[in-house]
């Protein structure tokens, strides 16, 4: 009974020192927002005016509003039209409404806001994946809003709803390079990791 | 012709067609999840609009936001109007941004670039 007792207080314990351990992390990366789970039109919207709300607080410049407002909605909906999730709560179906776990944190300093992202891909999608961030990372923003032209052009709607200019039109609203990292998860998928920067001076 | 009437949602604009009246205007947001859905009654009413258009209509956006999916419908939507330009009727755009809104300046300057339509662009 003692034993038992100890057990769940010292599991109680390690718990709480994970909460204070993963609290003063987010706390000194400056992470205002961390959710891992559903990804869905609904979290897009409560998320998105959320952060609105906050940045409207801090009478944060409306240029970089915009921006960060832009990216986010362009990172979350690219989780939930795109992610690679096999579970049984994923759906592809934009008549149900798309449903993809995924990864979702924003956070600031003084100099900058960043937006990560993350989900599921499968491994045989990676090298298209890392071939169209590369070269947009390769691009100036001249070159840049030409290919966006190019493939506003071009493009149809897919059957998930997308246009495929979500990065291309990242790295023309943050002009930073998109920073990217495939994490290995068994032979067949990975964890796909996107990190964006807006910075708080560009303003000017 | 009846007009399509759309209210604004968190979402999704406001769109006000109403070739009686004269008067055509998408204001607000636009990210649904579903943009091919929210849009085709808007490309249906077009449509229809096209086979018996005003003789000149001013197609007013005021849009505060749009997603990349958004962004490639509106062009299809200047694209259908650019041909009843083409087959002519006079169609303008009045392309709105929100001050200091340089991002949505430049998107209505690149349509704009893309569509042979006349532009004229008002900050709000």
């Amino acid at each position: 009974m003692e034993e038992l007792k100890d057990k769940g207080m010292s599991s109680a314990s390690q718990y709480m020192r994970f909460v204070v351990d993963f609290h003063n992390m987010m706390v000194d990366k400056k992470i205002t927002l961390a959710y891992e789970g559903e990804v869905t039109q609904e979290i897009t919207k409560a998320f998105t005016s959320m952060t609105e709300r906050n940045l409207d607080k801090l009478e944060e410049n409306g240029k970089i509003k915009k921006k960060v407002y832009h990216v986010m909605v362009e990172c979350l909906q690219n989780i939930s039209k795109h992610a690679d999730d096999e579970s049984e709560t994923a759906s592809n179906n934009l008549d149900e409404g798309l449903v993809k776990t995924g990864l979702f944190l924003i956070g600031s300093d003084k100099n900058e806001y960043f937006i990560t992202s993350g989900n599921g891909i499968a491994n045989e999608n990676i090298p298209s994946l890392k071939e169209m961030i590369d070269k947009i990372n390769s691009l100036n923003q001249d070159e840049l809003k030409q290919l966006h032209k190019e493939k506003m052009r071009e493009t149809a709607i897919s059957d998930k709803g997308g246009a495929g200019l979500g990065f291309i039109d990242i790295a023309r609203k943050t002009g930073s390079p998109l920073e990217y990292h495939f994490e290995p998860l068994d032979d067949k998928n990975s964890f796909f990791l996107l990190k964006t920067s807006i910075s708080r001076n560009s303003a000017e | 012709m009846e007009p399509l009437i759309i209210n604004k949602t968190e979402d999704t604009p406001a769109v006000h067609l109403d070739k009686a009246a004269g008067i055509f205007e998408f204001s607000g947001k636009s990210l649904p999840e579903d943009v091919t859905s929210f849009y085709a009654p808007i490309f249906e009413w077009i449509t229809a609009y096209g086979e018996g258009a005003n003789e000149s209509s001013k197609f007013v956006f005021k849009m505060t936001y749009f997603n990349t999916a958004s962004s490639k419908i509106i062009l299809d939507i200047l694209m259908r109007l650019e041909t009843l330009h083409e087959n002519g009727k006079n169609i303008t755009i009045e392309w709105h941004y929100e001050e200091d809104d340089e991002d949505m300046q430049e998107a209505g300057e690149e349509y704009a670039d893309i569509v042979e339509v006349p532009f004229t662009f008002i900050e709000d």
